[in-house]
């Protein structure tokens, strides 16, 4: 049986458990005089059973369905001859996408290996017995909890204080998954950083001034094994990064502060929504009108005026970018100006400051911690921005600081290396990892400072 | 949002007190009758010529019909129950009221026979004459000098750094806060005390020699002895200013002031020599209060 | 006296120059909310603009006929015969018919003004009925694409045409006559991805985003709203707490593309899942829309008034009981309002979903959870990398597409919320 299809049953399971949970408790209260006899309704008494018999099948579920993937592949190399076990993790991967292939009937069993072709049987077989395995153990543990769960409810049981501690535990499971999250995280870019670091040095990483990942530069490079030299992937980053805040910061604060302090209620109604539609246009968006409108015609507007850009310039990466985050900096703002007390407003109007004067010398400085913070937060969102960089900024990693020229990004060097077939232990695939861990930690560490700081200031004026 | 909220804030209980009926507290004929104050309402030569005011938050009508002088370097004061109209009127001398979308002024409001809500009047420039001070302290987060030279500033009052740090010290004297912080003149404003940012704020207010400085509850954020200073500085002001105070305390009003209007309920019931007020109410409703029955 | 006129008069000489600043300042921002509400305007109306056109399809209406000496075929209901039988003969005469200027010499031409997956077509229909074989059929094929181009595009000089000068005089006669028409793109929405722009469709990508956001709801939302409760309601005061807060407030500004890292290193290399399924896609995008559900169910928890709990609870209510019977119930308008709005953000994102694989050419339109599919906005992608004019025009068809279900979307939280949250 299909996951999918355990689960509905399981659940069927889960409502008959509940039924008979009820019926059993009502009917231990009949003799005694009605439930009110019963240390808890006989929802919970239900309930109760439900749990019993949901709980561990779909634990058991969950286990095997995200292992069973792993082990069947385990399975099927260890069986493979031995001339054609897998050397390294690279080629198990090739190997195990050729076999798999030609289970799903993708390609055909006649253009492979004999063994292959066995092997590819064997995955059949496996899975076929895996789901057999599974379901039979989903319904045992179901059936056998449930039942154990439903004997032993008796009218002293406190269904209700054990059904609300399991629901208590439960919900505390899902709060500690962002806990589980940020590990994965970690553990998924910090292991393969490792690694890296084992093929690359530290310095060449981190000082080297050519990337090129996919061609080796010199002689003493590693065989079809580049340079990675994350400095100009780094410039690159900042100066599209820059070009973004340019122009995202002067016209989202701007932008926030007309609508606060000038615009009408009416006024105000109509615009606000209007410039949050452009945070709610998907960053693909983004891409498509920066690499085939914006793009063009900035290199064909300075094709005009006799100047060579490029038809990838990080100009119009980052300006559509900044075009993007617009609306987050003016929401930021506009929250931190709301939050300056009217009282310095007023204050400043009766000595009779004009308002933009009021502005200008009392409410900006007394906003700008909060919005310095909302600037970081801007900048992290820029540097981690993918989809418009992928389609609009090119994949040559130049160190310049010219906008009319193409830069590449973390963020695309990252797709790059990991879309398409990749080896596990090549150091191109490792880069991207490496490049990963370097984007989360610089994106945590502005976060959390800017985090901070907006903090620090709503207390100010709490 | 802001200014809407203080409208809720500063007149948020207007309707509550509405809902105290008049009617039941005093007998029949104590029924305000409309535009209609008792004393002295009326002056030769004000400063302020006020008319048949009226002011409107949306349908609601705030202040109803007032007519009021106020004459040239007199300290008057403003009380009343809360919500009865006395801030709202004294925000309207130096339309403050400006800032707030619902709210209309209708009337004939002069400062020196000029008209205050002409069309072609300015609003900064009469603001530079008619200063005000809040009632919770406001100090700008900013230094202790810069907050004091923020108006002369703005207004381009000063053409040297000296002249600056002259407006600066003599606003800080007047304002009697000068020996207490001409050590400290770059530290920062929000650091110093309830009493002592009150009386920056004054300070502030005068740095642009305003003509008239309204009041607005100055010291009902501060303790007693912050509250005295505050009292002592208004008695020395008095001498070049025209104070306008809106005050809860009857104990304030009766130290600091030369007259006494009493409002209710958005009317102006009575406007008297400040003894007269509170040793022989000529209104039964002024008496009733000032004998703390209620408000 | 003399000092405070002197300074009134003084006041009354800067006014000039601080208004000029004032609407100066003014200008600015009028200025600067000009400038975002252009970029927003010409950002749609460059893809309308682009896009539209991808609506209208090119069709042939030939009559054709099913001449079966000419295709080496006597018996249509012969499996083996079907497959060596030439399809495209019966086409090329058909075509030829409506055009008696072409010659012998000018076939290829001729074959090329009808789409290359006409045949199969053709061949299909007879499948379908052998009966059709030796008479005359009238029936209608999609037109080759460079013909669509041609007939969509004639005037537009950025579009390269392909079709040769023979060739467009033959397309505008057959045009006039009402042999070749246009029609509304009903292939657009019926299909799934081609190497052929006529033949290119969503229809894939939509069902595999429809299943992404169905495993993706159906993890996020109850996840989310369970740990919002816990959040609020039950955690103590501690640093386990603190510290699942700051995971949350992290989790909620870290770069999308680090969940496909995770998602590839946990999902795939971990645990051995398939590439490109709708499930890994689901359980990226959950993961990276959690923090955005917990955060907005917290606010509408919040905004639940303590006199309501305080009442459950005076009447003896357990906790568990005030939060489920009461709280819940009160703040769901507010959940479901930011749920919908996390989901539109987690259908148009990107990023992880390339890293998972999701990128591949995907013809057939998924049938499964775990079938290889493709989503909305990453056919986008696919679609606006091709030289192709016709598929970028194709490309900024899906983001119409996309734009539409979005804006649904956010009508139906911005309802939601109008609707069914209450003032307290």
């Amino acid at each position: 049986m299909q996951p999918a299809n355990l689960m509905l049953l399981v659940i069927a399971f889960v409502v008959v458990a509940y039924g008979l949970g009820y019926a059993r408790s009502r009917s231990l209260a009949m003799p005694m005089g009605g439930i009110r006899h019963l240390k808890s309704l006989p929802f919970y008494y239900g309930a109760r059973a439900a749990l019993w018999c949901g709980i561990p099948a779909l634990i058991v579920l969950a286990l095997w369905a995200a292992f069973q993937g792993k082990v069947i592949q385990l399975l099927v190399i260890g069986s493979l001859p031995p001339d054609l076990v897998p050397e390294g993790a690279g080629q198990a991967s090739l190997l195990l996408s050729k076999i798999s292939n030609v289970a799903s009937g993708a390609l055909p069993p006649g253009f492979v290996e004999a063994p292959i072709a066995e092997a590819a049987e064997r995955l059949q077989a496996l899975r076929a017995q895996s789901r057999l395995y599974m379901s039979v153990l989903v319904v045992a543990v179901a059936v056998l909890a449930g039942f154990l769960g439903w004997i032993r409810i008796s009218p002293k049981l406190n269904a209700r204080s054990q059904v609300e501690t399991t629901l208590k535990w439960i919900f505390f499971a899902c709060a500690a998954l962002a806990i589980l999250t940020t590990v994965g995280i970690v553990f998924s870019v910090a292991f393969e950083t490792f690694r890296f670091f084992q093929k690359i040095s530290f310095f060449e990483f981190f000082f080297g001034t050519q990337w090129s990942p996919q061609t080796a530069l010199r002689a003493d490079q590693v065989a079809a094994e580049g340079a990675f030299g994350m400095v100009p992937l780094f410039t690159g980053t900042l100066l599209i990064s820059a070009i973004a805040m340019v122009v995202a910061v002067p016209v989202g604060l701007l932008s926030a502060i007309y609508l606060s302090e000038y615009a009408n209620k009416r006024v105000r109604g109509i615009f606000k929504p209007l410039l949050e539609m452009l945070a709610g246009i998907p960053t693909v968006v983004y891409g498509f009108f920066a690499a085939l409108t914006v793009a063009p015609f900035i290199s064909d507007f300075a094709a005009s005026l006799g100047i060579n850009a490029s038809s990838q310039s990080a100009l119009a990466a980052g300006g559509v970018m900044g075009i993007m985050i617009i609306p987050f900096v003016s929401s930021l703002s506009d929250d931190v100006i709301n939050a300056v007390p009217q009282t310095l407003r007023d204050g400043s109007l009766a000595l009779g400051a004009t308002q933009s004067e009021t502005m200008k010398k009392v409410i900006f400085p007394a906003a700008l911690p909060g919005i310095m913070g909302g600037i970081l937060l801007a900048v992290s969102r820029a540097i981690g921005e993918t989809m418009i960089v992928v389609m609009a900024a090119g994949l040559a990693a130049n160190l310049t600081a010219n906008p009319l020229e193409s830069v590449t990004t973390v963020t695309v060097q990252i797709v790059t290396l990991l879309t398409g077939d990749q080896e596990f232990d090549s150091a191109k695939t490792l880069a991207a990892f490496a490049l990963g861990a370097m984007l989360f930690l610089a994106t945590l560490l502005l976060n959390v400072i800017a985090l901070k700081i907006v903090r620090k200031y709503r207390e100010q004026y709490d | 949002m802001n200014t809407l909220n203080t409208t809720v804030t500063s007149e948020a209980d207007v309707p509550e007190e509405k809902a105290i009926p008049v009617q039941d507290e005093r007998p029949a004929e104590t029924v305000i009758e409309e535009g209609k104050t008792v004393g002295t309402p009326f002056a030769d030569d004000p400063k302020f010529k006020l008319r048949n005011v009226e002011v409107f938050y949306g349908e609601d009508r705030a202040i109803k019909n007032i007519s009021l002088d106020i004459a040239r370097n007199e300290v008057i004061a403003f009380i009343g129950p809360s919500g009865c109209g006395k801030s709202t009127f004294l925000r309207c001398l130096n339309r403050m009221n400006d800032s707030i979308d619902i709210c209309r002024v209708k009337g004939s409001l002069q400062l020196d026979e000029q008209d205050i809500y002409d069309s072609k009047r300015d609003v900064v420039e009469l603001r530079a004459r008619v200063g005000m001070v809040f009632q919770k302290p406001n100090p700008f987060p900013k230094s202790i000098y810069d907050n004091v030279a923020y108006g002369p500033r703005i207004h381009g009052l000063a053409n040297r750094k000296s002249d600056l740090d002259d407006i600066v010290e003599n606003s800080l004297r007047k304002a009697g806060l000068w020996n207490e912080v001409k050590d400290r003149l770059d530290a920062t404003a929000t650091g110093m005390s309830g009493g002592q940012q009150q009386r920056l704020c004054i300070a502030r207010a005068i740095a642009v020699s305003p003509e008239v400085v309204l009041m607005d509850e100055p010291c009902s954020a501060l303790d007693p002895i912050a509250t005295a200073k505050v009292e002592e500085l208004i008695a020395e002001l008095s001498e070049s200013y025209t104070i306008v105070i809106v005050t809860h305390s009857m104990q304030q009003a009766a130290r600091v002031s030369h007259r006494t209007a009493y409002f209710h309920l958005g009317h102006l019931v009575e406007v008297n020599e400040t003894d007269k007020v509170f040793t022989s109410p000529e209104h039964e409703l002024t008496e009733s209060y000032i004998t703390g029955r209620f408000g | 006296m003399t000092d405070q006129r002197s300074q009134a008069e003084l006041v009354r000489q800067s006014l000039k120059r601080r208004y000029r600043k004032e609407r100066r300042f003014r200008a600015y921002g009028i200025a600067a909310i000009a400038i975002a509400l252009s970029a927003l305007v010409i950002l749609f109306a460059d893809i309308i603009g682009k896009g539209h056109t991808a609506f209208i399809k090119t069709t042939v209406t030939l009559e054709v006929d099913i001449d079966g000496e000419a295709m080496y075929l006597d018996d249509a209901s012969d499996e083996r015969q079907m497959k060596m039988a030439d399809f495209v003969e019966p086409l090329i005469r058909a075509l030829m018919k409506e055009i008696p200027e072409a010659g012998e010499s000018d076939r290829d031409d001729v074959r090329d003004l009808i789409n290359p997956y006409a045949s199969n077509q053709l061949r299909d229909a007879l499948r379908e009925n052998p009966e059709l074989l030796n008479t005359t059929q009238t029936m209608t094929f999609l037109s080759h694409t460079d013909v669509d181009v041609y007939v969509k595009h004639a005037g537009d000089a950025s579009y390269s045409i392909k079709l040769n000068e023979k060739q467009r005089g033959w397309v505008d006669a057959l045009y006039e006559r009402g042999v070749v028409d246009t029609g509304f793109n009903d292939v657009f929405f019926s299909r799934g991805d081609s190497r052929d722009p006529s033949r290119a469709g969503i229809l894939g990508a939509i069902v595999g985003s429809l299943l992404t956001m169905v495993v993706t709801l159906a993890l996020s939302f109850p996840i989310g709203v369970a740990a919002a409760i816990y959040l609020e309601e039950f955690a103590p005061q501690n640093k386990l707490t603190d510290f699942i807060e700051v995971n949350i407030n992290n989790l909620a500004a870290v770069p999308s593309i680090i969940f496909g890292l995770l998602g590839l290193a946990v999902f795939i290399n971990l645990f051995g899942m398939p590439r490109s399924v709708p499930v890994v896609g689901g359980l990226v995008l959950t993961l990276m829309t959690l923090p955005t559900i917990i955060i907005s169910s917290r606010a509408a928890i919040k905004s639940v008034p303590p006199s309501i709990r305080e009442a459950a609870e005076g009447i003896g209510a357990s906790k568990m009981q005030v939060v489920l019977h009461h709280v819940l119930p009160l703040a769901m308008p507010g959940m479901l309002t930011g749920s919908i709005i996390g989901m539109a953000q987690a259908l148009g994102e990107t990023a992880p979903l390339l890293l998972i694989g999701m990128v591949a050419f995907i013809v057939d339109v998924p049938d499964g959870f775990f079938d290889s599919a493709t989503v909305l906005p990453v056919q986008v992608f696919l679609w606006a990398g091709s030289p192709e004019l016709a598929f970028i025009e194709r490309a900024s068809a899906a983001i119409m597409v996309l734009l539409t279900f979005l804006i649904g979307m956010n009508a139906l939280a911005i309802w939601l919320r109008k609707r069914l949250e209450r003032r307290w």
